[in-house]
C-alpha cells in the first residue's frame, strides 16, 4: 500500500517537473512553430490570389499590347460599348433572378423532405441533390443535348401537347431562361441542404408552443422558422450571389454568349475579350466589375463573423 | 333546440379530431408528390446522358421517342474507352485532383491546426482573410494568373502555360481557403483538455496534431478531402485558359473542346463522356453521402 503510494507520488513529481519543461520548451517555440505551420498558406494566397487581385487592378490600365499606361482608358472605352452595358444589365438578371429562385425552391423543396417520415429522409435527400455532385460542365452538355434544336426532347414531348417547337437556345429571350432555368437546377439542391440543415435545427418545443396558441402553417413558418433560419438564409443566399454573379461554366457551354452576346455574363464576355480576343487588359477591366458586389457581401459576412465571435 | 345543439356538437367535435389526422394525411400525400415532381426535374439531365449513351447514332438522328432507347448498345463506351485521347483525359484529370488534393491537405490541416490553437499576432485577422479569399472567384483571378504564368516563363524559361502542371498551382487557390476554413471549425471542436494531455506527456505540437487532432478530427478530414478532390474535377475555367494542347487536358475540357467537332456533334459519344467524367464523384458521393452533406453545411453552420 505504502509502496503504491510512493510510486504513484514518484510518478507525479517526474511528470510535474517534465511538464514544467516541456510547457516552457512548447511555449518558446510556439509563435514559430504557428508560424512555420501556417507559411504555406500565406504564400499561396498572398502570390496566388492577393497579388493576382491587385495585379488585375494594374492590367486594367494598360493598352492592348500591355505597353503603354493608359489610366481609366479602358473603362471609358466599355462605357462607350452598348456589349458592355448588356453585359451588366444580363448579369444582374441572370445572377438575382436565379438565386431568388434557387433560394425559394431549396426552401420549399427543404420543407417537403423535412415533412416526411424521417426514414425516407436520406433517400429524397440523396437524390436531390444529385444536380450539386455532377461536374456543371457535364451536367450543362446534358441539357445543350436537352435543349437541340432539331432533336431536342423537350421540344418532343411538347409536340404531344402540340406547342411549337421551341427555339430554346435560338432567340434572345428563351436562351436567357434556359441559362437561368440550368442554374435553377444546379443550385437549387445546395439551398435545400442547407435549409434542410437549418430546419433540424429550430427546437419542436417552439412549433409545439406555436401550435398551442392557435398559429396555422403559414403563421408557424413566417414566425417560427423564418426568424430561427435567418442566419443560414443570409450567408447562403451571399455565397450563391457572388458565386452566381461570377458564373463561367454554364454560359460559357450552353450559348457561349449568343444570340448575339444576349446571354454574356462578366465571366464569359471577360473570357472572350480577354483570352478569344487576346486583349487581356481590357477583359481584366470587365471581370473587375464583380468586385462591389464581392466587397458587398464580404462586408455583410465580416459583420456576421464578428457577432458571432462576440456571442461567443 | 336543445336537441340540435347536441346534434351539432357531438359531430363537429369527431370531425375536428378526424380533420387534424386527414389533413395531416393531406399534407404528406402533398409533399410527396410535389417531392416526386423536384426529383424527376433534378434527376432528368442525368437520366437523359444514360438514355443517349447507350444509344447507336442513328437512333439518336431517327425521328423516335428520345426518352427511351430501343435498341441498346455499348458501342459508344467501348470507342471512348478505346481512345487513347479520353484515357489521357480521364488521367490528366485523376493525378491532377490526386496531386491536388494531397497539396490542400499538407496546406491547409498544418494551418488550420496553428489558427484554431496556437493564438498568435494576426491568427484572428488571418483566419477571416482565409474566409474571404474563398469568396473570391476564378472568374476574376484567370487574367491575370494567365498573364503572371507567361511572365514566369519569359524569366525563367520553365513553361508553365499550356502544360497539365500549372493546375497544381492554381487549384489550391480554391480548395485550401475553405479546406482550412472547415478544419479550423473541427480542430476548434476539440476539447482543450485533449491536448493539454498530450502536452503534458511530452508531446510536440506535430505529435499533438498527428496523434490526436486527425485522428479525432477524422470525419473533417474527410469532408474537406472530398470536398477538394470535387471541386478539382469539376473545375472547368482554369483548366480551359490555362491549358490548350489535347495531350495536357482534364476531363471537362478535353470533352468539350474534342467531342464537338465544329458543327457536328456526336451525341451518344458527348453524353457518354460526360457520364463516365461524372462518375467519379457520384460514386463518391454515393458511398460518402453524409461526409460530403457534412462538408457542405459546415461552410455556414461552423466556425
Amino acid at each position: 500500500m505504502a509502496d503504491v503510494a510512493f510510486q504513484q507520488n514518484r510518478i507525479a513529481r517526474a511528470t510535474s517537473t517534465r511538464r514544467g519543461s516541456s510547457l516552457r520548451y512548447a511555449l518558446k517555440r510556439k509563435s514559430t512553430a504557428a508560424f512555420l505551420m501556417t507559411l504555406p498558406l500565406i504564400l499561396l494566397i498572398a502570390i496566388l490570389v492577393v497579388y493576382p487581385a491587385f495585379y488585375s487592378l494594374h492590367l486594367a490600365t494598360l493598352n492592348k499590347s500591355m505597353q503603354k499606361f493608359v489610366g481609366l482608358g479602358n473603362f471609358q472605352f466599355l462605357f462607350r460599348r452598348e456589349t458592355f452595358w448588356l453585359v451588366v444589365k444580363q448579369s444582374c438578371i441572370f445572377a438575382i433572378t436565379a438565386v431568388i429562385f434557387k433560394a425559394l425552391i431549396g426552401f420549399i423543396v427543404a420543407h417537403f423532405v423535412h415533412n416526411i417520415p424521417a426514414k425516407g429522409q436520406r433517400k429524397w435527400r440523396g437524390m436531390l441533390l444529385v444536380p450539386w455532385v455532377i461536374p456543371p460542365a457535364m451536367s450543362t452538355l446534358a441539357w445543350l443535348w436537352l435543349f437541340d434544336p432539331s432533336y431536342s426532347a423537350f421540344n418532343y414531348t411538347l409536340s404531344l401537347f402540340g406547342i411549337g417547337p421551341i427555339p430554346w437556345l435560338g432567340e434572345a429571350g428563351w436562351a436567357r431562361f434556359s441559362v437561368i432555368l440550368v442554374n435553377i437546377w444546379y443550385g437549387a439542391p445546395f439551398f435545400m441542404i442547407m435549409y434542410l440543415a437549418a430546419l433540424k435545427s429550430v427546437p419542436d418545443q417552439l412549433y409545439e408552443a406555436a401550435a398551442i396558441d392557435g398559429a396555422n402553417w403559414w403563421q408557424r413558418i413566417w414566425y417560427v422558422t423564418l426568424p430561427m433560419m435567418r442566419n443560414i438564409i443570409a450567408i447562403t443566399t451571399l455565397f450563391s450571389l457572388i458565386v452566381t454573379f461570377a458564373n463561367f461554366d454554364i454560359v460559357r457551354i450552353l450559348t457561349n454568349g449568343g444570340p448575339l452576346d444576349r446571354t454574356h455574363l462578366f465571366a464569359t464576355w471577360a473570357f472572350r475579350v480577354g483570352i478569344e480576343g487576346s486583349d487581356i487588359p481590357l477583359g481584366a477591366s470587365v471581370s473587375l466589375f464583380m468586385f462591389p458586389i464581392l466587397a458587398i457581401a464580404a462586408i455583410f459576412i465580416l459583420r456576421d463573423i464578428s457577432k458571432r465571435g462576440n456571442e461567443a | 333546440m336543445s336537441t340540435l345543439a347536441i346534434d351539432k356538437s357531438g359531430p363537429t367535435r369527431k370531425v375536428k379530431y378526424g380533420s387534424m389526422r386527414r389533413s395531416r394525411a393531406w399534407a404528406l400525400r402533398w409533399s410527396y408528390f410535389f417531392l416526386i415532381v423536384f426529383a424527376i426535374f433534378s434527376l432528368t439531365p442525368p437520366f437523359y446522358m444514360l438514355i443517349t449513351s447507350l444509344k447507336s447514332s442513328a437512333e439518336i438522328s431517327a425521328a423516335t421517342n428520345p426518352w427511351w432507347v430501343f435498341h441498346p448498345t455499348l458501342s459508344n463506351y467501348i470507342e471512348l474507352l478505346g481512345s487513347n485521347q479520353y484515357i489521357r483525359f480521364f488521367l490528366n484529370s485523376a493525378m491532377v485532383s490526386v496531386v491536388v488534393v494531397i497539396i490542400t491537405m499538407l496546406i491547409s490541416i498544418p494551418a488550420a491546426f496553428a489558427l484554431a490553437r496556437m493564438k498568435f499576432w494576426g491568427s484572428a485577422m488571418l483566419a477571416t482573410g482565409v474566409f474571404l479569399t474563398y469568396l473570391i472567384p476564378d472568374s476574376l483571378l484567370f487574367l491575370p494568373l494567365f498573364k503572371m504564368f507567361s511572365f514566369f516563363s519569359d524569366w525563367t524559361g520553365i513553361p508553365l502555360v499550356n502544360h497539365w502542371y500549372v493546375l497544381l498551382l492554381v487549384y489550391p487557390t480554391l480548395t485550401v481557403p475553405f479546406c482550412t476554413w472547415i478544419m479550423i471549425g473541427y480542430f476548434a471542436s476539440i476539447p482543450k483538455e485533449l491536448d493539454e494531455a498530450a502536452i503534458i506527456d511530452g508531446a510536440s505540437w506535430l505529435q499533438t496534431l498527428t496523434r490526436i487532432f486527425i485522428p479525432v478530427a477524422l470525419p473533417g478530414l474527410i469532408a474537406a478531402t472530398i470536398f477538394a478532390f470535387t471541386v478539382s474535377w469539376a473545375q472547368f475555367l482554369y483548366p480551359l485558359v490555362f491549358t490548350t494542347s489535347t495531350d495536357q487536358l482534364v476531363l471537362p475540357v478535353g470533352i468539350v473542346t474534342t467531342l464537338i467537332k465544329g458543327d457536328v456533334f456526336n451525341w451518344g459519344q458527348i453524353m457518354t463522356g460526360a457520364l463516365l467524367g461524372a462518375a467519379p464523384p457520384l460514386i463518391i458521393y454515393a458511398f460518402l453521402m453524409d461526409y460530403y452533406i457534412a462538408g457542405l453545411t459546415a461552410g455556414a453552420t461552423k466556425g
